[in-house]
């Protein structure tokens, strides 16, 4: 007998009560407390935070207890979450030259003024599981920590620039697009494909990166410079007539210097790939700076070699984890329409050409 | 809920969706960029046409959801909760009753009237996109009502399979100017464009919102040869009797019997309640008896 599917509503009511369930696990085992999250799973809260545009490291903890550590889906709860915020207006530009770095390394210099800072890096441990970590109740000793430059440290890429070795970027006074919200158009500009790869998705972003590395639009990548710290974030208010600092957040910023053959105009000079994202996230700077870099070719004067990650189009169109992951998985939505139609024209095309084939048809 | 706006949408992204409903309306089958925001549901769900509900809902409006049809399918579910919570409009299961009726796939099979909005969920709002994937190719398209590509591509279909192998979003040209995608509706329902009632047509992730007035003339592409043919299930409905409704297809059973029903529920019930009945409704009611 056919029962006409009723009860979606409670379906779905029972169906989030099992989720809730399910994230909170084991009720023998004590709860994630957001201060726990926020200050032992602080990577995890970074990328949150920098894919979710939205700098608030309460809430990225919130948004990854809440979505059972699918970094993902934590993002999508910050990004529905920052559409309802007001805007009350736009910082100064953050001078990232005045960060307080708390890692600070270049692989094309040995050493250069404000010194290479390690920090707190993964780069040389040994990847060996840590099996006293699953025992340790003891509070850390304390680290070792030098403390930040008071002063600013300045870019190493300036020291090329003063040579006349590296292109010079061109400063725009140009208010930046804003992607969340002006619809994209295309070819876009600098400023957005930046912002666009900021929030981008860390793996779309590595692998495009990766590609020009093994020859797909391949630059020829240094890590001019690699900084983390933080830096303070000023905006005019109209009443004052001047900027305040209204907080400090902390950022990643990558610099590549890339090769360049120099054209008929322009004498042989490195150029540059940038990167700058939200919290400490290298992985993604340095991916990011790598993208920017091959994105820049019409700009620079260089060949397509029609390669994924010269195409702005298709870089820009598929970044996105937000977009991504809804359109892949909506495809879990019931299709029983489009599919009868589908099924419909399949049966009358083999009926057809059963009737105009026959003998073919038997010999089968 | 008291923290957010009537409808969700802030008042100054309800305008920006406005503005593009109307530049939509003023050049029908255009399709315009709009700021499209991050939903609390995901892209691909229904987000651009929650978007241009949210814009069009008035507190006097009673909103419609349907999904394949039916009021019952879990994300029409979803989606009308969502606006029984943000908005607080009444909402019903009923066709005539609804000034605002959103749809994912389907137009009701009761003929809408000039005073109601038919919202559709639009995936892939560019006709010509699987042609061409790059926007910045397809919009010079339009620009220059560049066509003859998807011409061929229906004429290679009539060379390769017989017949024109588009089965649903079958694309439509509008008063003679723009080829627009009417959404992944069964090609069923494409006669059915032109009508009363206002449709729009909203797409969240492609950031696009496009539009259909009254009255517009709205022609499914064919050749003279090979006319352009509304198709469906060559039966009628187990349930209701009905000889002109869209159907689905329902598997009975492990030997795989099948029966058909009226994809529109709302259709259906209301043709049983007057008394029609199909070739298994009678057994069903014994069943439930």
């Amino acid at each position: 007998m056919y029962v006409a599917v009723k009860g979606g509503e409670r379906a779905i009511d029972n169906a989030h009560a099992w989720l809730a369930e399910e994230r909170r696990g084991d009720t023998s085992i004590a709860e994630l407390s957001i201060e726990q999250i926020r200050e032992q799973l602080s990577l995890a809260v970074n990328r949150v935070m920098a894919e979710g545009s939205l700098y608030d490291p309460d809430l990225a903890a919130l948004a990854i207890k809440q979505s059972r550590g699918d970094l993902i889906e934590a993002i999508f709860l910050i990004r529905a979450y920052r559409t309802t915020l007001p805007r009350f207006g736009s910082s100064e530009p953050v001078k990232t030259e005045e960060m307080a770095c708390d890692r600070r390394i270049s692989a094309t210099f040995k050493d250069a003024p404000g010194g290479q800072v390690l920090g707190p890096t993964f780069d040389y441990t040994h990847r060996l599981l840590d099996f006293k970590l699953a025992a340790e109740s003891d509070p850390q000793a304390d680290a070792e920590t030098a403390k930040p430059r008071r002063e600013p440290t300045p870019h190493i890429m300036e020291f090329l620039n003063t040579e006349g070795l590296i292109q010079t970027e061109i400063a725009c006074e140009d208010t930046p697009p804003d992607l969340t919200r002006e619809p994209m158009e295309l070819p876009s500009n600098r400023a957005l494909r930046l912002q666009s790869l900021a929030r981008g998705d860390e793996g779309f972003v590595l692998g495009m990166a990766y590609s020009t590395q093994r020859g797909y639009a391949r630059n020829h990548a240094f890590v001019g410079e690699l900084r983390i710290g933080a830096v303070p974030v000023e905006m005019e208010i109209a009443e004052l007539g001047f900027a305040i600092e209204i907080g400090e957040m902390t950022l990643t910023e990558c610099e590549t210097v890339n090769q360049f053959q120099g054209s008929k105009t322009e004498p042989p000079q490195f150029t540059r790939g940038y990167g700058l994202v939200f919290g400490q996230s290298e992985r993604k700077a340095i991916s990011v700076a790598l993208v920017d870099r091959a994105l820049r070719w019409k700009e620079l004067g260089e060949s397509d070699s029609g390669a994924a990650a010269q195409d702005e189009e298709f870089v820009l169109s598929h970044c996105d984890n937000i977009q991504a992951t809804g359109f892949l998985e909506h495809i879990k939505l019931p299709h029983y329409v489009d599919f009868q139609s589908e099924l419909e024209l399949v049966r009358k095309l083999r009926r057809e050409a059963a009737e105009t084939y026959p003998m073919q048809e038997a010999a089968e | 809920m008291t923290d957010y706006n009537f409808a969700y949408l802030d008042e100054q992204t309800k305008r920006m969706i406005r503005r593009a409903i109307l530049k939509g309306l003023a050049i029908p089958g255009y399709q315009v960029p709009f700021a499209s925001r991050e939903m609390p549901m995901p892209y691909g769900w229904g987000t651009g046409g929650v978007q241009v509900s949210a814009a069009t809902l008035t507190p006097d409006d009673t909103l419609k959801v349907i999904d394949q049809g039916a009021d019952d399918t879990t994300n029409a579910v979803s989606i009308r909760k969502f606006f029984e919570v943000t908005a607080g409009v009444t909402t019903t299961e009923n066709t005539t009753e609804a000034s605002v009726i959103q749809t994912r796939h389907r137009i009701p099979e009761a003929e809408l009237r000039d005073d109601q909005i038919l919202v559709y969920q639009v995936p892939i709002p560019e006709p010509l996109r699987f042609l061409e994937p790059r926007e910045t190719e397809t919009r010079k398209m339009h620009a220059l009502e560049e066509y003859g590509l998807m011409h061929v591509k229906l004429y290679e279909d009539i060379s390769q399979h017989g017949a024109i192998a588009t089965s649903y979003a079958y694309p439509v040209k509008v008063e003679g100017r723009y080829v627009m995608d009417p959404s992944p509706i069964p090609k069923f329902d494409n006669p059915k464009l032109e009508m009363s009632a206002i449709q729009l047509f909203g797409a969240g992730r492609e950031q696009r919102i496009y539009a259909l007035p009254p009255y517009t003339k709205v022609e499914s592409l064919d050749f003279e040869d090979y006319p352009f043919e509304a198709t469906k299930a060559d039966h009628a409905c187990d349930m209701c009797g009905a000889e002109n409704s869209y159907l689905d297809e329902v598997i009975m059973d492990d030997q795989g019997s099948r029966m058909f029903v009226c994809s529109d529920t709302d259709f259906c019930a209301g043709r049983q309640q007057a008394g029609h009945l199909g070739a298994l409704a009678a057994v069903n009611a014994e069943d439930a008896a």
